[in-house]
């Protein structure tokens, strides 16, 4: 054992004295550990009212729990748990389990904290720290590093070493090497990044359809109205295409005029088709759809970060984080009178990242 | 033959014995036995998270049998007649059937998301903890940092986890996600791309959080947490001061029976609060919110409390691009700073706080007592400042809500987050530092002139003056000589006894009550010596 354990004027105890009490022997092993049981105090006398009384608080606490175990059970089993629509009984089955689960284990986590808190002696024991660094412990250790490294020899043989780190570098990069080059993937693969499902397949322009794939013509939307618009290709109307969404927005000839006058000092004047114009629904901040449209003001909010785009200025940000405006979708109507996009999005669509152009 | 009798009495000395022969158990199984603990309230912080961390562990097995980490598209056939016939990912419609179809599913998913909260709520309040009372300072630095890291990749943990059902809320947090990893300068658009597997949002994105999410992160956790603990126990618990207890000892209970009955009835209440919870509380519907969809989102769409700082920042950022003119013109988003380089400051403060906390102080030494938070003001104000800081943010996660209900501007809502995120912590510090100052004062005159009687003297010439209980012997000038130690000072005459002890029993009584009912008047200050405290610093009952 430790040299501690003898403290000054203290004995070590025979542990095989037969006049010694258990707690003794107890209190031997405590103080050979540097444990010194100072205060050991009963809480409550033996046969006394108030152990009674609180061994039949445990009890009733251990016993709700087998209660509440068992309601958990017949409820688990019996109770209608199937999905119905309307308020059916189903609705309660997960509070009843919940309610009865917790319950259970409330009884047990209780009971057993009663039974420690209370019934057991209280006591204080004070332990020695031993944070005393032994300097002769940390000299001994590192010499018998330092012995090591001369039993290796890596001064006296620099090659050893040399060769060894030039053998173990590139095994780690054979370690590191599957899993970059797996999961690697190049951003602008088939321009990925810039292009989306409006670009025209083919020479073919891109019809805009609604969400359920019809196409629409200009009559379908009234003035001030918006409706969001997908690619009209194969899985346009999918997160394949996740960053092609546009809003369609049919501007009141006010708004259409500054719209139009605003687009031309952009030279973007030949995006609307009348009085239409189509945004990114894409915000340009993180990605968000921008989705929450006001008429009064002809902003666009997205819902996330709140950015603000003013549409009848180019969707051009006028608060919150993001810094670009919405990409513009010029649009026209074809022969048989359905809208469609006469290019791509010119401007990089969905947030910003290093080397957008 | 005579068969040898059993002896049943002494079967588990022998048993013991042989083990002992064999493994030589006794030594070390009797120094975990005898170890002491200290106790105190504030010392159970840390174990809620380690609880609900266990229980995060037992019902995320269970739902692992269910969900299917997949994005294949498919028809929703389930139970839940309003979304049935819609497209959605398998992921999702596994999600759905967990909450619909399978029996006690859905109380399942509901404990994994409330005990995920409770986690990292305990996280959070745990490093108050330790931050206000001093007890990240040598030698438990390391514990200190990985505790801090235990915060970020239970962040990671609940993040990837959130994102698993894909349904249209966690869908958005994910494309937001990606806007944060797109606006990384220079490697930005690899990353995202590598970690999708190509544009947002791809077809392996789940599959690949899952296995981060059910093995790779919570591996790290728990080796996190075994770490944490081991430190604990090797370095002892640290203590408040109080009689008896100094530098180097530790004044507590033996860990058996008592400190790990009492640890296992609180795991078992824990576990119980987190049932109640998931039976209860409704978290996270996802069926209210379909599958994702890249152009759907609502208003009042907030990630769980832990991102909701991150959010908070997003939005109060200014649109500040920074544009550098090289070659084709490189873009460094504002994106950038509240989402990646706030949390990486965050991280770095946290991180380094005990370091440079001692290079300031030019403290080295080891310091196994507490301190109370008011005795180290600049310290306390610091953490005010922070936890403003915090709080600001997180509100400012959930400024359209609050805009909304209480009908306020939304752009009003944002300025103030601004304004008040540069303001207010400064100002936290200063009233949190005359706080401190002014109760270290009270304690002072307390120990200096005594408590408070309540009781009211008229003197011979017409003044009225308070009568004060002295704390110890009082000189001729009626003062005492009491030093501070460090620990709470009684400022109610009822700490001093001057209360009667309280008859114990419901509807009536289970012990005599004290022979001697104590006038209010006459406060025994002599403590009763058959009471007398040894020094567990705690109260009585």
């Amino acid at each position: 054992m430790s040299t501690h354990t003898a403290r000054p004027g203290q004995e070590q105890l025979d542990v095989n004295d037969p006049g010694l009490s258990r707690f003794d022997i107890v209190r031997e092993g405590a103080r050979r550990d540097d444990i010194e049981i100072v205060h050991y105090e009963p809480q409550v006398a033996p046969g006394s009212k108030a152990e009674r009384r609180l061994v039949r608080t445990v009890a009733g606490f251990f016993l709700l729990t087998g209660l509440a175990a068992t309601a958990f059970l017949a409820i688990y089993i019996w109770w209608p748990w199937e999905y119905a629509p309307g308020r059916g009984g189903d609705k309660l089955y997960t509070p009843l389990l919940g309610v009865t689960l917790g319950v259970a284990l409330l009884g047990i986590g209780f009971g057993i904290l009663t039974w420690g808190k209370k019934l057991l002696p209280k006591e204080v024991s004070i332990q020695d720290r031993h944070e005393g660094v032994s300097t002769e412990d940390q000299k001994i250790t590192g010499q018998t590093m330092l012995y090591m490294a001369d039993e290796l020899g890596v001064k006296r043989r620099p090659l050893l070493g040399v060769s060894l780190l030039a053998g173990l570098v590139p095994v780690g990069a054979v370690v590191a090497a599957p899993l970059v080059g797996g999961l690697i993937s190049n951003p602008h693969k088939n321009n990925q990044m810039m292009t989306t499902g409006f670009a025209p397949q083919d020479g073919r322009k891109i019809r805009l359809i609604r969400e359920d794939g019809r196409p629409i013509r200009p009559v379908d939307i009234s003035a001030g109205g918006q409706i969001t618009v997908f690619p009209g290709i194969e899985h346009g109307v999918s997160n394949l295409h996740a960053d092609s969404p546009a809003l369609l927005i049919h501007l009141r000839d006010v708004d259409a005029a500054e719209s139009r006058r605003n687009n031309e000092r952009e030279g973007h004047g030949d995006y609307m088709w009348g009085n239409f114009a189509a945004y990114s629904k894409i915000c340009t901040h993180a990605g968000c759809p921008a989705s929450l449209y006001e008429q009064q003001t002809n902003r666009l909010l997205c819902p996330c970060h709140q950015s603000q785009f003013l549409i009848t200025d180019n969707a051009k940000p006028v608060f919150g984080p993001a810094s670009r405006r919405l990409p513009q979708l010029p649009i026209e109507v074809d022969a048989e009178g359905y809208f469609v996009a006469k290019s791509d999005y010119t401007e990089t669509v969905g947030p910003d990242f290093w080397e957008r152009p | 033959m005579k068969r040898r009798k059993f002896d049943m009495a002494a079967a588990p000395g022998n048993t013991a014995r042989a083990v002992d022969e064999r493994f030589q158990a006794a030594t070390p199984l009797r120094k975990l036995l005898n170890k002491v603990f200290p106790d105190h309230w504030s010392f159970l912080l840390g174990e809620i998270a380690l609880f609900s961390f266990i229980v995060l562990l037992l019902t995320g097995v269970f739902l692992t049998f269910f969900f299917e980490p997949s994005m294949t598209e498919v028809i929703y056939n389930g139970s839940y007649a309003p979304l049935r016939g819609t497209p959605m990912s398998a992921a999702y419609a596994s999600s759905l059937d967990i909450s619909f179809d399978v029996r006690g599913g859905l109380i399942m998913r509901q404990m994994h998301h409330w005990a995920a909260l409770l986690f990292m709520a305990a996280i959070v309040v745990h490093m108050l903890r330790i931050f206000f009372t001093g007890a990240f300072r040598k030698p438990r630095e390391t514990n200190w940092i990985i505790g801090s890291l235990l915060f970020w990749v239970g962040f990671l943990a609940g993040f990837t986890g959130y994102s698993l059902p894909d349904d249209g809320l966690s869908g958005t947090g994910l494309r937001i996600a990606s806007g944060i990893m797109l606006s990384i300068p220079v490697i930005g658009s690899w990353l995202t791309s590598s970690i999708f597997g190509g544009e947002f949002p791809g077809t392996i994105i789940i599959s690949r959080f899952f296995i981060a999410h059910v093995l790779l992160i919570p591996a790290l956790l728990v080796a996190l947490i075994s770490v944490h603990l081991g430190l604990v126990f090797k370095q002892k618990h640290t203590q408040w001061p109080g009689p008896g207890r100094t530098n180097s000892n530790v004044v507590g209970e033996r860990m058996f029976p008592r400190y790990a009955i009492k640890q296992g009835g609180f795991f078992m209440v824990v576990f119980g609060v987190i049932a109640l919870m998931g039976g209860l509380f409704q978290i996270n519907p996802i069926w209210l919110f379909g599958p994702y969809e890249a152009w759907v989102v609502s208003a009042a769409s907030q990630p769980d409390w832990y991102v909701m700082f991150l959010d908070g920042s997003t939005r109060l950022m200014p649109d500040w691009e920074i544009n550098i003119p090289i070659g084709d013109g490189y873009v460094i988003p504002p994106l950038f700073w509240p989402t990646v380089v706030l949390p990486g400051i965050l991280v770095g403060l946290s991180t380094l706080y005990p370091f440079m906390e001692a290079r300031y102080l030019k403290d080295y030494r080891s310091h196994n007592l507490l301190q109370r938070p008011r005795d180290v003001p600049f310290r306390t104000g610091l953490g005010a400042m922070a936890v403003t800081f915090y709080v600001i943010l997180t509100l400012s996660g959930a400024n359209d809500v609050i805009a909304d209900k209480f009908h306020i501007s939304l752009n009003a809502m944002t300025w103030a987050g601004r304004i008040g995120l540069l303001t207010l912590p400064p100002l936290a510090y200063y009233v949190t530092y005359r706080l401190c100052l002014g109760l270290q004062q009270h304690d002072r005159e307390v120990l200096a002139h005594g408590v408070e009687t309540g009781i009211i003297r008229r003197l011979p010439d017409g003044r009225f003056v308070e009568v004060h209980q002295p704390l110890a012997a009082p000189d001729e000038h009626g003062h005492g000589e009491l030093g501070y130690a460090g620990w709470v000072v009684p400022k109610k005459m009822n700490r001093l006894g001057a209360l009667g002890p309280a008859i114990r029993g419901f509807f009536y009584p289970i012990e005599k009550p004290a022979e001697a009912p104590v006038s209010p008047g006459h406060p025994p200050v002599e403590p009763r010596v058959e009471r007398e405290e040894i020094g567990s610093g705690e109260s009585r009952r």
